[in-house]
């Protein structure tokens, strides 16, 4: 008889890495159709540019760095970082601001902190901030959606538009967002904050011709598809419940009960739900495993904290969106949550007590 | 004589207060932003720290132990004082421009620090080289982190040196490529923090090439050494 001795863990997931990011890619596809649907070509052509430069400036840096190339590109992590920037900028973005938040991304954010699984912050998230700071103009020129979108792009024009910052017809992309009445139109988050910081009430708002029956026109479809996304992360195991369910609690709880208080100037958790970023958010960027919270209760805990930020930031901040700014914050709080959310282990009765001790 | 080049060598490159020391970081990061900005402050920060530094040498023998500190404190205010008021006469918009960093010199650790650590424990020459290579070891980081800082963030170099250096400058300026939209970071305090971080990294780079060098001398040596005896 033998008795072969195994090493913990004895549970396996049968899952490589690159397979887990294969499936976070796989999953984000029917939020950048719903994108690509009522935000014109432009996405497709971010993710392009955005993929080949992460990829060549990891190749780089992990060639620098002495170690396998071949090895650091298999594993996926950079196409994740990669889509999810591209998909987080305007889709008609000059091409020179996704290639310099990739490799910021790639360079600064994760490899200068030691490459895959050693950094701190959310590279994808890391770099959408530095554009936002930085190139604020470029980084807010959403187009209205397809069916309020006063010009319709082609394929053509829009590769154009994002090479040249022009059509081939000579509009920028300010007179492309420009509707008949001379208004440039903002995006939903964006236009109820500016109504209810010029006094209006929601109602009014709500009138704007950028909303839709839920939030935004385009946007409430973009949040639902990535919510499809979240699900299938959900059921095939990729992610744990934990983050999305802290993050949507910390945001739509406060939401709804601010809301219920002040019907008339904070708007509700539907409207909170359905706009921005929420849904890429909360099921795929606080989700990275790397730089969120290690046990259950501390995932949790990291969710819950952000959710709780966007909707702080959201409603009294300068930025209309605040999912980079909470996850950058919230990254910088997990050795604080992993300290004190350390699992029991077994034949002690507290972790975090009994190490204080 | 080797007392002046190890002073040289320890303020300049092994123990620069702003590289190694990591001293006077608020100034470092804050003013930073270009290199006009970060001459200015590097030259009034020399200025400083050689004076207290011969100052507090002078009159070691005289201040007793206990008061030790608030005595350099203010011997280094007198200093930033007459720093601040000949800013204020000579290079007036430069000293808008820096506004509340020049009296917060007086906070620098770096200056207290060379006080404490040197000058009270060594004669006034000494003190005098140890003031001037430190002071030229935190001004060329300072240069250095502002000159990163400006190409960056505004294509330019040497952008209103006039400001200090008077009229004839305007020539210094280059414009290495105009920008559009600048990267805003780079002139935003998070630009201090990661060119600063490049910095470090690069001079620790250098410094664990040259101890790997040196250490495969050193066994070389050694292996002789067994072959004799």
């Amino acid at each position: 008889m033998s008795f072969k001795v195994a090493a913990a863990p004895h549970g396996h997931s049968q899952k490589k890495t690159n397979q887990v990011m294969a499936w976070v890619v796989f999953a984000l596809i029917p939020g950048v159709i719903i994108q690509s649907y009522f935000f014109g070509w432009g996405v497709w052509f971010q993710i392009l540019i955005a993929v080949t430069v992460a990829y060549l400036s990891e190749s780089i840096c992990v060639w620098a760095r002495e170690r396998s190339a071949r090895q650091a590109l298999r594993d996926n992590t950079a196409l994740v970082t990669a889509v999810l920037l591209a998909i987080s900028i305007p889709p008609l973005a000059p091409w020179w601001i996704i290639v310099i938040g990739t490799l910021f991304s790639i360079v600064v954010v994760k490899q200068v902190y030691g490459g895959m699984g050693q950094n701190i912050f959310n590279p994808a998230m890391a770099g959408y901030v530095l554009l936002l700071i930085s190139f604020p103009v470029q980084m807010t020129h959403w187009l209205p959606a397809a069916p309020i979108a006063p010009y319709d792009l082609g394929l053509w024009q829009t590769l154009h538009t994002i090479i040249f910052e022009y059509t081939p017809t000579g509009y920028d992309v300010e007179q492309l967002r420009t509707t008949v009445d001379g208004m440039s139109m903002a995006t939903p988050l964006d236009g109820v904050k500016t109504a209810l910081d010029q006094g209006k009430i929601l109602t009014e708002a709500y009138q704007q011709p950028m909303l839709g029956s839920l939030a935004g026109i385009g946007w409430q479809w973009l949040n639902l598809g990535f919510l499809l996304g979240g699900i299938i992360l959900l059921q095939q195991r990729i992610i744990r419940w934990h983050i999305p369910v802290g993050f949507l609690a910390g945001l739509l709880v406060p939401s709804f009960l601010a809301h219920m208080f002040a019907p008339s100037i904070i708007p509700g958790p539907i409207f909170h739900a359905l706009s921005g970023a929420t849904m890429l958010g909360a099921f795929f960027i606080a989700t990275d495993p790397v730089s969120a919270a290690t046990s259950d209760r501390g995932r949790l805990l990291f969710g819950l904290l952000i959710g709780l930020l966007i909707w702080v930031i959201r409603t009294w901040g300068g930025y209309p969106d605040a999912v980079a700014f909470a996850v950058l914050l919230a990254n910088l709080c997990v050795p604080i949550i992993d300290r004190y959310t350390r699992p029991t282990v077994y034949g002690h009765h507290s972790g975090a007590k009994h190490d204080a001790e | 004589m080797s007392e002046f080049k190890a002073l040289t060598k320890q303020g300049l490159w092994e123990n620069n207060p702003a590289l190694v020391q990591l001293l006077g970081l608020c100034p470092l990061l804050a003013v930073t932003a270009s290199v006009t900005n970060a001459l200015g402050l590097g030259l009034a920060t020399l200025f400083v720290l050689m004076g207290s530094n011969i100052t507090v040498s002078l009159v070691r023998q005289w201040v007793p132990q206990e008061i030790r500190i608030p005595v350099f404190v203010m011997v280094i205010a007198t200093f930033v004082t007459i720093i601040q008021l000949l800013m204020n006469a000579y290079v007036y918009q430069l000293y808008q421009t820096l506004g509340i960093f020049i009296p917060l010199i007086v906070t620098n650790c770096a200056i207290i620090g060379r006080a404490e650590a040197y000058a009270s424990k060594n004669k006034w020459h000494h003190a005098a080289i140890d003031g001037l290579m430190m002071g030229l070891g935190f001004a060329a980081v300072l240069v250095v982190l502002g000159g990163i800082r400006e190409v960056l963030g505004n294509g330019t170099l040497f952008d209103g040196a006039e400001l200090l250096l008077g009229e004839w400058a305007k020539q210094l300026r280059i414009e290495l490529f105009s920008l559009d939209y600048p990267l805003l970071l780079a002139i935003l305090p998070p630009g201090a923090f990661i060119g600063m971080g490049f910095i470090i990294a690069i001079k620790n780079r250098i410094d664990a090439k040259r101890a790997q060098i040196q250490s495969t001398e050193k066994t070389v040596t050694r292996a002789r050494v067994t072959a004799e005896s």
